[in-house]
């Protein structure tokens, strides 16, 4: 496993996808049902690509921890999916979108994955439309588009704030109808430990039935990881309180090389933390910039209720300091300037850790009744929450971790290192670069799960015809579950005394703080020593009421929580490593004179692919270059 | 805050369980229900004690994982919001909180608030949805639908599947979920083709799975998270006999 | 076929336009007994008669009984249904906001069957001979039944469970047929409500009348 071989396929940019399609090897139809491929995730990925691969006769066994399918966290998507459909005669097109994702990924992404999520885009709106799902509509019957994410066209689809929903539950409704087709076999409440390699192949998986405690084990030719983010490694972020890295984790234990892990995209706009118990932030969708203004006293710690402060006591700082996009600046720019307030000591509330974002001029311009029709439901949510309404005062906001753009390295087909193992969704690095586009997210999950794997397996499977039902009594099943039986024995016999959450939540302080908005090369070498203490204490007073062989959701999270801390490790070091800011990775070294990111394309237009070495041993750097042949690299600026 | 908790315990599916009471001395009004829960298991963890077992998932309202039935009320005495996102200063300090899981037939209970809700999938899976293979599908903009009724089928549409309209209702009917899913697909062009298939094979599944019948009471509708309306039950009344 | 006649729907659907068909013929019975009101039987005797002897009327006398028959059986069967789909119920008991009456639609249903046997004991069994009186005189038979307190008591208390009954069945029938809409059905929960009140208290006051003042 030494060279990473991406597998782009010859051709101009906009031909590669179906020269693609048109030269890989298929499987015959009476081959198909022979084959089994496991997936793992249910979410827009995973169950796109469980229906899509059922559709085609495939025999699929679909794994998810939650108890229903409809539960993964693709679910609490708001804003919307985009697609290259220019339906608003505004000059969009596949290369616009194309273009707006490579520039808004700060260029570390591949043109070629990135060419095609943008192409498979149309055919998703399409596919999600022919589902059911109800995007909003014109009156006239068409579907109507939003602009979002600050780009110049509209081009973003959406069920108003619940567009993951929508979509989420459209693909659930195709993987149902598999399940009763036949086709699919659907195994809630399984949780995935580890992955099983016969002959260097991905083979199968041993899973752990949450219900039971029944240690499980799982065969088949393929075995595809759709296992979403791992933002939660923050302790507080966006993601659903029970989203992990762990099957990803594993895999990358077993050969699969972990890329970019410290591009994690922080979302500027979300409600702060309220009490010590938080358990996440929600999200307040990023269109409220559109109207709000951000805001800070003037004066340090000044305590006064927001609206008593006068007009030339308020510092609009995104406006000051960037004149030209002002409140509507990219995400990553958003929480940094929101950051640098606070730590310089402006923050709001009892916290410190907060800013305003006020609709108070907005109300008096449009009034209130077009404010209420905008973000109706948004002020409504903020106010069950905190139970401050918004129309009155100032919301109050602060940035929260939300999406990893870093993952599972994959080639053009979307396989892992390790042949026969998938990555696709937010499990994998593929399409974001450095920062993630707004409403880029669902169309690349959907994209990569309905249009892109069932394509590519093909060309891996098609070899695999020979291979028999694989047999889950062989040795290395065997071991593979002596091994996972032996993590969890060892977790639950440490017999301390605090529970999993809590050093959850003290890793995920370290993180925030060292290698959270900001990092600096002191700061994430203190937080390596800060990991490493954390996560002995973690193995020596770690506490697991009950055993494992029954439901035991202190173990779940502990056994996640575990995972983390390695993760944690390799996140620290893959920050380290990139003497560079780009997109939602800012190192303070890095940055021009006005404190903007400074990008090194010179030495790191790479893709950082970091290669397990074994138990203690440090990680093993393989860079992927990144060729830009069809754009040029560019400095973003949002003055 | 001091508050008291009654919360329902019971080890297994099997096990008999009964209400255990908690003491909890320093609860802020600013912490969510379930964060008050994660307190209490945190402090339940250090005395070596088994944590109450809950389901629950994004934390902000919209997967549908969590669901308890709170002083008689599913998801809690406050509307249109779910168990995640109750918050405590809706109670008041001394407060008695009775903490109960789902009750129906069709949703055993498999650790203390834990239910089985496979019951939703399994209605889904017999019609809830489209067959439409990808790949297959016209440009999006050939189907054209009326604002009117593609808002009204997102309306019905939003539902979590989180059983709270079951666990309301006092005949543990499972109507207003099931008319939800019916009545937007019904709605829809896209829907209509397979129309009475799905209308029929959704009814039977959910009659054969135990679920009690619809008396128009409008627990369900009062106490949905999502405020789906009762008029998806008359349209499923309709969609049920249009398809004989 | 049994499949479309006895699911939970169809059930429904069934005890509504029984009940609907119910809902016609108090209107009826309550025109007729407007009649006791008059100083001489011989209205009231006339209508009685012509009500028992008309052939149309006996047509429909079955249809009503077979009416009565199917919302009965239906309504205890869906309610079997519906206290087994909850085997295990909550200590807390339910704060949801609802349709009060709905909650009572079996007790109010088992009170105001228990009356309909006592009524058919006072006439319908009369008139077959079963019980002694005279079949021909129904209208002095109601004039002493209502002077009889008691009576009056049980009476007055059946028709207000029955417009209990009404008030929920009436507007609840209709969301069962599906027959909603955005405009009507506000008419019809206001239609619901005046019936609600109207057909018992016209019983009532009847009964209040001949106790009191005759």
């Amino acid at each position: 496993m030494g060279k990473l071989i991406s597998k782009i396929p010859e051709g101009p940019l906009a031909m590669k996808w179906t020269n693609y399609k048109a030269s890989v090897k298929l499987v015959n139809p009476a081959n198909k049902k022979k084959l089994e491929i496991i997936v793992i995730g249910t979410g827009l990925s995973g169950a796109g690509a469980s229906s899509a691969l059922g559709e085609l006769g495939y025999s699929v066994k679909t794994f998810c921890y939650q108890d229903s399918p409809r539960r993964a966290h693709s679910v609490a998507a708001q804003g919307g999916i985009n697609a290259a459909k220019n339906y608003q005669n505004d000059g969009d097109s596949i290369y616009r979108l194309f273009y707006d994702m490579i520039k808004g990924g700060d260029f570390r992404a591949r043109e070629a994955n990135v060419y095609r999520a943008a192409e498979v885009s149309n055919q998703v709106i399409d596919h999600y439309t022919a589902l059911g799902v109800p995007f909003a509509r014109d009156y006239g019957g068409t579907l109507d588009t939003r602009s979002f994410g600050g780009v110049q066209v509209s081009r973003t689809f959406y069920s108003k704030g619940q567009t993951g929903q929508q979509c989420l539950l459209g693909v659930y409704s195709s993987l149902n109808r598999q399940i009763k087709n036949g086709n699919v076999k659907m195994y809630p409440r399984r949780e995935m430990l580890d992955l099983v390699l016969i002959e260097g192949k991905a083979r199968g998986i041993i899973a752990r039935n949450l219900l039971t405690g029944a240690i499980e084990r799982h065969a088949a030719h393929a075995v595809v990881l759709a296992t979403g983010g791992y933002g939660t490694i923050y302790f507080l972020s966006t993601l659903a309180v029970n989203s992990n890295a762990s099957a990803a984790w594993k895999a990358h234990k077993r050969g699969a090389f972990f890329a970019n892990p410290s591009f994690i995209q922080i979302h500027p706009t979300c409600v702060p933390q309220l009490n010590e118990f938080q358990a996440k932030l929600t999200l307040m969708s990023e269109s409220l910039r559109n109207d709000g203004r951000v805001w800070v006293p003037k004066t340090k710690g000044d305590t006064r209720p927001a609206n008593t402060i006068p007009e030339e006591e308020r510092d609009y700082y995104l406006e000051r300091k960037y004149p030209a996009f002002g409140n509507l600046v990219p995400r990553d720019v958003a929480s940094r300037a929101a950051k640098e307030r606070c730590d310089a000591g402006y923050g709001i509330g009892e916290t410190g850790l907060a800013v305003n974002l006020d609709f108070r001029d907005s109300i008096k311009k449009q009034g209130k009744e077009v404010i209420e029709n905008k973000y109706g439901n948004l002020f409504d949510m903020y106010k069950t929450i905190t139970g401050i309404d918004s129309y009155e005062e100032p919301m109050r906001i602060y940035p929260a971790g939300h999406y990893t753009m870093g993952g599972l390295w994959v080639d053009y087909e979307l396989m892992t290192t390790i042949p026969g193992l998938y990555a696709i969704g937010e499990s994998n690095f593929s399409d974001h670069g450095a920062n993630r586009l707004g409403a880029a997210s669902l169309m690349q999950t959907s994209g990569d799960g309905y249009f892109i794997l069932p394509n590519t397996i093909n060309n891996y499977l098609a070899e695999e015809i020979r291979v028999p039902k694989i047999s889950t009594d062989k040795p290395e099943f065997i071991e593979t579950e002596k091994a996972v039986i032996e993590r969890i024995n060892k977790l639950i016999s440490i017999k301390g005394k605090h529970n999993a959450s809590s050093f959850h939540k003290r890793l995920g302080k370290i993180m925030w703080d060292y290698c959270g908005m900001v990092r600096n090369e002191e700061g994430l070498k203190k937080a390596l020593t800060l990991i490493k203490e954390v996560k002995d204490e973690f193995w020596s007073d770690l506490n697991i009421p009950g055993d494992s062989s029954d439901l035991n959701q202190e173990l779940e999270k502990a056994g996640r929580v575990s995972d983390y801390f390695e993760l944690a490790e390799l996140l620290v070091t893959d920050a380290l490593n990139r003497n560079e800011s780009c997109g939602a990775h800012f190192r303070e070294e890095y940055q021009t004179p006005d404190g903007e990111a400074l990008r090194n394309d010179e030495e790191f237009a790479f893709v950082a692919a970091w290669e397990y070495a074994g138990e203690g041993k440090p990680h093993i750097l393989h860079k992927e270059e990144l060729n830009f042949e069809n754009v040029e690299m560019k400095v973003r600026s949002y003055k | 805050m001091k508050l008291t908790l009654k919360i329902w315990r019971q080890k297994n599916a099997k096990a008999k369980g009964n209400f255990e009471t908690y003491k909890m001395d320093n609860v802020s009004p600013r912490m969510a229900f379930l964060e008050m829960l994660d307190a209490l298991n945190k402090m339940l963890v250090e005395e070596d004690k088994d944590p109450v077992g809950f389901d629950h998932d994004c934390r902000e309202g919209i997967c549908g994982s969590c669901g308890m039935y709170i002083n008689g009320h599913p998801h809690g005495p406050v509307p249109a919001i779910t168990t995640c996102s109750l918050s405590m200063r809706y109670f008041k300090d001394g407060d008695t909180i009775w903490v109960e899981p789902w009750r129906a037939k069709p949703f055993p209970v498999i650790k203390d608030l834990i239910v089985d809700r496979s019951a939703f999938d399994k209605i889904q899976i017999a019609g809830g949805f489209i067959s439409v293979n990808t790949g297959a599908a016209p440009e999006a903009n050939s189907i054209l639908v009326q604002k009117k009724k593609s808002d009204d089928a997102f309306d019905s549409a939003i539902c979590i599947g989180c059983g709270a309209c079951v666990a309301a209702c006092k005949n543990a009917s499972a109507m207003l979920f099931v008319s939800a899913k019916i009545s937007q697909f019904a709605l829809l062009p896209q829907g209509r083709i397979e129309a009475k298939d799905r209308v029929r094979a959704m009814v039977e599944k959910m009659d054969n799975l135990g679920f009690g019948n619809c008396s128009n009471t409008g627990a369900c509708e009062a106490e949905c998270p999502k405020q789906i309306k009762l008029t998806n039950i008359a349209r499923l009344n309709r969609e049920f006999y249009k398809a004989f | 076929m049994s499949k479309v006649l006895f699911s939970s729907i169809s059930k429904k659907f069934t005890m509504a336009l029984a009940g609907l068909f119910l809902l016609t013929f108090l209107p009826i019975h309550l025109t007729i007994n407007l009649m006791l009101l008059k100083t001489e039987p011989g209205p009231f005797n006339t209508a009685a008669h012509f009500m028992a002897t008309f052939p149309l009327i006996k047509i429909m006398e079955v249809v009503l009984f077979g009416a009565i028959l199917i919302h009965i059986i239906y309504g205890i069967w869906l309610q079997i249904q519906n206290w087994l789909s909850r085997p295990v119920g909550y200590v807390s008991s339910n704060k949801s906001e609802v349709s009060f009456f709905s909650k009572f639609m079996i007790w109010t249903g088992a009170i105001v069957f228990t009356f309909l046997v006592l009524h058919f004991f006072n006439f319908f069994f009369i008139k077959l001979g079963i019980v002694k009186g005279n079949p021909e005189d129904f209208y002095s038979l109601a004039h002493n039944l209502f002077k009889i307190p008691a009576y009056d008591f049980i009476y007055l208390g059946c028709f207000t469970l029955l417009g209990f009954h009404l008030f929920h069945a009436f507007s609840s029938a209709f969301q069962t047929l599906g027959l909603n809409h955005r405009l009507w059905t506000p008419v019809v929960k206001v239609v619901a409500l005046v019936y609600a009140i109207i057909i018992p208290a016209g019983f009532a006051f009847i009964s209040i009348t001949l106790w009191l003042f005759r």
